[in-house]
């Protein structure tokens, strides 16, 4: 997004805003212009819905907290290219998301997948499970049987 | 002198957080009958005290107004060249000014606590007020001595460095004072749940009391998070409105947290059950605030909304979070034995569903708490993991969805106990519009699933909201109830805003030159022209984009890449057309090398009801805080018609004859 964006280049940008408005947006100013799928989508809408949705899960590595698909990053771009690209030679999603991991580690994936650093991510969610079942079958469960008990030894 | 008077009305204010934590406990010892002779000064010092703290913060709103370059912060965050409002917004865009800001609501929401709450026992109150002076004290502490907004510069500064362009908007006039405000109520509840605690009334009286700060607190929260997600929608130009990001996260856990305590104090108050959970969630409450406020004014997380990055303060918050919180649950674990659990209810009855909805809503809390400190962890440890949507979504929806099912049938089931039975025709209805809709949109397209739940859930909700309406007066509801019913359709409106959003959005990037036509769905989208222009502070290029639907009207949207100077950055101005059923979003990119434009557009199906939804929520809110204060007015006149009765019964009665 742009904020992250205007840390690499404001410092082109100060000049560039006073030199001339047509250059209006940062990426103009890159050496190198824009992947050709950085900005464009695919022909084929179901590839580009496969494509769309596995951005949207892939973390732009110079921004902060944001999604490939929501950036504009000039990095952000290059990956969408190579994520369009990818699903256009005909990998799937989870192919291009294991070849971005193994090129730039876990940090790229918004997935994480089980592992030895983030088990505690899927066990959690399963002990909460089992102690929401706990609380709810302690405080409704005894509750019942309270009220029952009462009702029982009313005369 | 603006400036020194601010940072006067500041240490005063301090010192007078220290009187009132004395004189509140003072009125802890005082002995049964008699007032122990300092307590008399909690109140005008909490008092004085908001108003100090509000007079600070207007001595810096007026700095930042008039542009007094002398004073660091203005110097280094504000801008002689700034439209007015931006300049008065800015006072809280920086760290020091934002604390500020959290400061005087937090003295002014203690203020009107001391100034109106006259029901609870004065131990009661004696020991909030301390609570609330103990934790107003460390903010001071805070912004005086890491924080100082009030420092001068040596030499005058010629001209200021400006503000972030993403925040020079009216956004930021909304979202985080509701958001503080939101915060601070929850404080007042803390406080008050810590008195009740300390001096064992917690009872329906103390739930009657707490209850509109938890209102109050919950309808700003609501709108708060509300207006953020339509701000990062519009602001950052790729139409996404929730990322699951952390600082997002920080304002969504204290919401769920307060969603349960609402409902949970409202049992208290009108049932005299769920006594510890009431406790237990008011002091979570508060704690999810700290953390929020630790998270995004620590710098811990290097994120869009965090303008503050310096460890030692990060360090100063975690101290403070740890001492409050810590002393919190020490006492609640102390004294919790004490507190009995309050009426006993069966499963099935109104308070079975709303135990079953607050569990639900803490497991997402625990879920959104995980994935959001997860990250942070790992890289302690030298692990770089990301914890994204595609975590969030599922994990949370293993909660939130047997939470909508029991939602829409809770508000029809009776207190105490009830059979499944009685309900069975309101039950197969909702079950019925749930089935028919998932089964409509499963025939219509292959969706994702959780979109399509989400629809489903969202019918079934949206027709269950009104059926505690069934069979009643209308004229005769009271105004809490039609509070409920606007709240819970509200959740019904968000949910289909989501989930069509997620389902049917529909997208075209396209590089185009001047007089080209793109097609998306129904809509031709033609680039007209491509012109320069300026602003206050900044140049822009504008494109005209004229949308057509189909045979109809050409609509002109005038989307802009800003460049501001000061400080330079380059911003995305996306332009909207709100129809009753979506919204088309459209955003102007960079020029390609052949010298076309990079145009974005998107088709976003009721993507408007998410905010629709989330206003009504906030509004069911205050109708609810309506509706109590209505029956609080005419229980008192009640009262005070039975004293003068008893008393004109008293003087028609003869004196006993001698």
């Amino acid at each position: 997004m742009s904020r992250a964006l205007a840390l690499v280049v404001s410092g082109a940008l100060a000049l560039a805003a006073l030199a001339a408005w047509p250059l209006a947006s940062a990426i103009a100013q890159d050496a190198l212009p824009p992947a050709p799928y950085a900005y464009t989508q695919l022909e084929d809408p179901a590839l580009e819905a496969k494509a769309n949705a596995l951005m949207h899960t892939l973390r732009c590595l110079k921004c902060q907290s944001q999604s490939i698909a929501d950036s504009d990053a000039p990095m952000a771009g290059d990956m969408r290219h190579q994520v369009r690209s990818r699903i256009l030679a005909g990998d799937s999603p989870d192919e291009v998301r294991a070849w971005l991991i193994e090129r730039y580690g876990d940090y790229v994936s918004y997935s994480p997948e089980v592992s030895q650093t983030t088990w505690p991510l899927f066990v959690v969610p399963v002990l909460l499970v089992l102690a929401a079942l706990f609380v709810l079958l302690r405080r409704l469960g005894r509750g019942r049987s309270d009220k029952i008990a009462s009702e029982s030894s009313l005369p | 002198m603006i400036a020194e008077i601010g940072l006067a009305a500041l240490w005063l204010a301090a010192a007078l957080a220290v009187l009132q934590m004395i004189s509140g406990a003072a009125a802890l010892r005082s002995v049964d009958g008699s007032t122990h002779p300092l307590a008399i000064y909690a109140r005008p010092a909490a008092i004085v005290q908001a108003v100090l703290a509000v007079l600070a913060f207007l001595m810096l709103l007026r700095a930042f107004a008039i542009t007094d370059l002398s004073i660091k912060l203005v110097a280094t965050n504000s801008h002689s060249m700034k439209p007015m409002i931006y300049k008065l917004t800015g006072t809280w865009g920086n760290h020091e000014g934002s604390m500020l800001l959290w400061v005087g609501v937090l003295a002014l929401a203690g203020g009107l606590l001391a100034g109106l709450e006259k029901r609870l026992p004065e131990k009661t109150m004696g020991a909030t007020l301390a609570v609330q002076g103990f934790i107003a004290l460390g903010f001071y502490a805070f912004l005086l001595l890491s924080s100082n907004p009030f420092e001068r510069l040596p030499v005058p500064a010629a001209e200021g460095i400006g503000l972030n362009p993403l925040l020079q908007d009216i956004g930021l006039a909304i979202h985080p004072p509701t958001l503080y405000a939101g915060y601070v109520g929850l404080s007042v509840a803390f406080s008050l749940a810590m008195g009740a605690l300390l001096t064992r009334e917690v009872n329906p009286n103390f739930a009657r009391a707490m209850r509109p700060w938890v209102l109050g607190a919950w309808v700003l929260l609501t709108l708060g998070i509300t207006a953020g997600s339509y701000w990062a929608y519009y602001e950052l130009g790729w139409g996404g409105w929730w990322f699951w990001d952390p600082v997002e996260n920080a304002s969504l856990m204290p919401w769920l947290a307060a969603t349960a305590l609402m409902h949970s104090v409202s049992v208290l108050a009108a049932r005299d059950a769920l006594r510890t959970w009431t406790i237990m969630l008011g002091v979570l409450a508060f704690s999810m605030s700290m953390l929020g406020t630790f998270l995004v004014r620590s710098g811990v997380l290097t994120s869009v909304h965090a303008f503050a990055v310096d460890p030692e303060r990060g360090a100063f918050i975690l101290a403070l979070l740890l001492i409050y919180i810590g002393g919190a649950f020490t006492i609640f674990a102390l004294r919790a034995s004490a507190v009995s659990e309050g009426k006993r209810f069966a499963a099935v009855s109104r308070e079975g569903a709303l135990v079953f909805n607050n569990v639900m809503l803490s497991a997402i809390l625990a879920i959104v708490l995980l994935g959001t400190l997860y990250p942070l962890l790992a890289e302690a440890f030298d692990a770089r993991v990301s914890v994204g949507p595609p975590y969030f979504n599922p994990a949370s929806a293993i909660f939130a969805i047997p939470m909508f099912l029991v939602m829409a049938v809770g508000p029809l089931l009776r207190w105490k106990e009830d059979k499944p039975l009685r309900v069975q025709f309101e039950m197969l209805l909702i079950a019925a519009v749930l089935i028919a809709t998932l089964a409509i949109v499963a025939l219509a397209g292959d969706y994702p699933l959780l979109p399509v739940l989400g629809l489903g859930l969202a019918a079934a909700l949206g027709v269950a909201a009104f059926l505690p309406l069934r069979g009643r007066k209308l004229s005769r509801v009271p105004t809490a109830v039609w509070g409920m019913v606007l709240a819970h359709f509200g959740v019904a409106v968000s949910l289909l805003g989501m989930a069509s959003e997620g389902a049917f959005t529909e997208e075209r990037l396209a590089a185009v030159a001047p007089g080209d036509t793109v097609e998306m769905g129904d809509w031709l989208i033609t680039l007209e022209s491509v012109a320069p222009v300026a602003g206050p502070n900044w140049t822009a290029i504008e494109a005209r984009v004229a949308a057509r639907l189909g045979e109809g009207e050409a609509v002109t949207l005038t989307p802009q890449a800003r460049n501001f100077w000061s400080p330079a950055q380059a911003t995305s101005e996306s332009a909207l057309l709100t129809r009753w059923n979506g919204q088309l979003y459209a955003v102007i990119g960079a020029q390609t090398p052949d010298g076309r434009w990079q145009l974005r557009v998107w088709w976003k199906p009721f993507v408007t009801f998410i905010w629709y939804g989330g206003l009504l929520i906030a509004l069911g809110g205050v109708l609810a805080i309506i509706g109590r204060v209505q029956v609080d007015v005419k229980r008192r006149k009640a009262a005070e018609l039975g004293e003068e009765r008893r008393a004109d019964l008293a003087a028609l009665t003869p004196e006993p004859a001698e």
